[in-house]
């Protein structure tokens, strides 16, 4: 079953980079969101949307289906992205 | 300036302080890099890895050195983004955990006019 995938990073954040890359090298496939680059109401509804996967409103923020982890956690990327 | 000049004015002065760039010189340098992009588009050097407002007064607690990095070097050795680091951090005496984020949301939203 091939999960939906989403990841609210910021373009400056280097875990965010890593998180990014080691889902290139998973070879998934996921919608990448730099939250920093948007503007206006398109940043307040994206920033609505994350503060309720994750109310600390920190960065990566990473959905895999039903799963969000916050911050790069390779391992449980990793499990995620195989159960 | 750039990344590397960055690191070599501000390593003695924050060693003094008891803060070590992390060892890892290729993550420090793109922390670095993004500080100075900070600085170019907000006009300060807001967090790398904080969502900044652009607005200085409200961006003051995650100007680098936020002011959260002593108690996440303390308790984690690390601070949030990974730029400062504890000399345990450094020789791996200590375990290397994310670090979850200390700010209070409120401030993010504040920030944003949210």
């Amino acid at each position: 079953m091939n999960k939906n995938v989403k990841l609210y990073a910021l373009s400056t954040c280097i875990h965010c980079k890593n998180t990014k890359e080691f889902l290139d090298e998973s070879n998934a496939e996921y919608d990448c969101c730099y939250v920093d680059k948007l503007e206006g109401d398109e940043r307040t509804r994206v920033i609505e949307e994350i503060k309720k996967l994750n109310p600390s409103l920190s960065f990566p923020t990473l959905c895999i289906g039903n799963t969000v982890i916050v911050g790069y956690k390779k391992d449980e990327i990793k499990k995620a992205l195989e159960s | 300036m750039n990344a590397e000049q960055l690191y070599e004015q501000l390593k003695k002065f924050q060693e003094s302080k008891g803060y070590f760039f992390n060892k890892d010189k290729k993550m420090v340098l793109a922390l670095l890099e993004s500080l100075l992009v900070n600085k170019k588009r907000y006009g300060h050097m807001a967090c790398p890895c904080r969502l900044a407002s652009g607005d200085y007064e409200q961006d003051r607690d995650i100007v680098c050195p936020c002011v959260y990095r002593e108690a996440d070097v303390k308790e984690y050795g690390t601070c949030f983004c990974g730029l400062y680091v504890s000399e345990d951090w450094n020789q791996e005496t200590i375990p290397h955990e994310v670090v979850p984020e200390r700010r209070n949301p409120a401030k993010v939203l504040a920030g944003l006019g949210m």
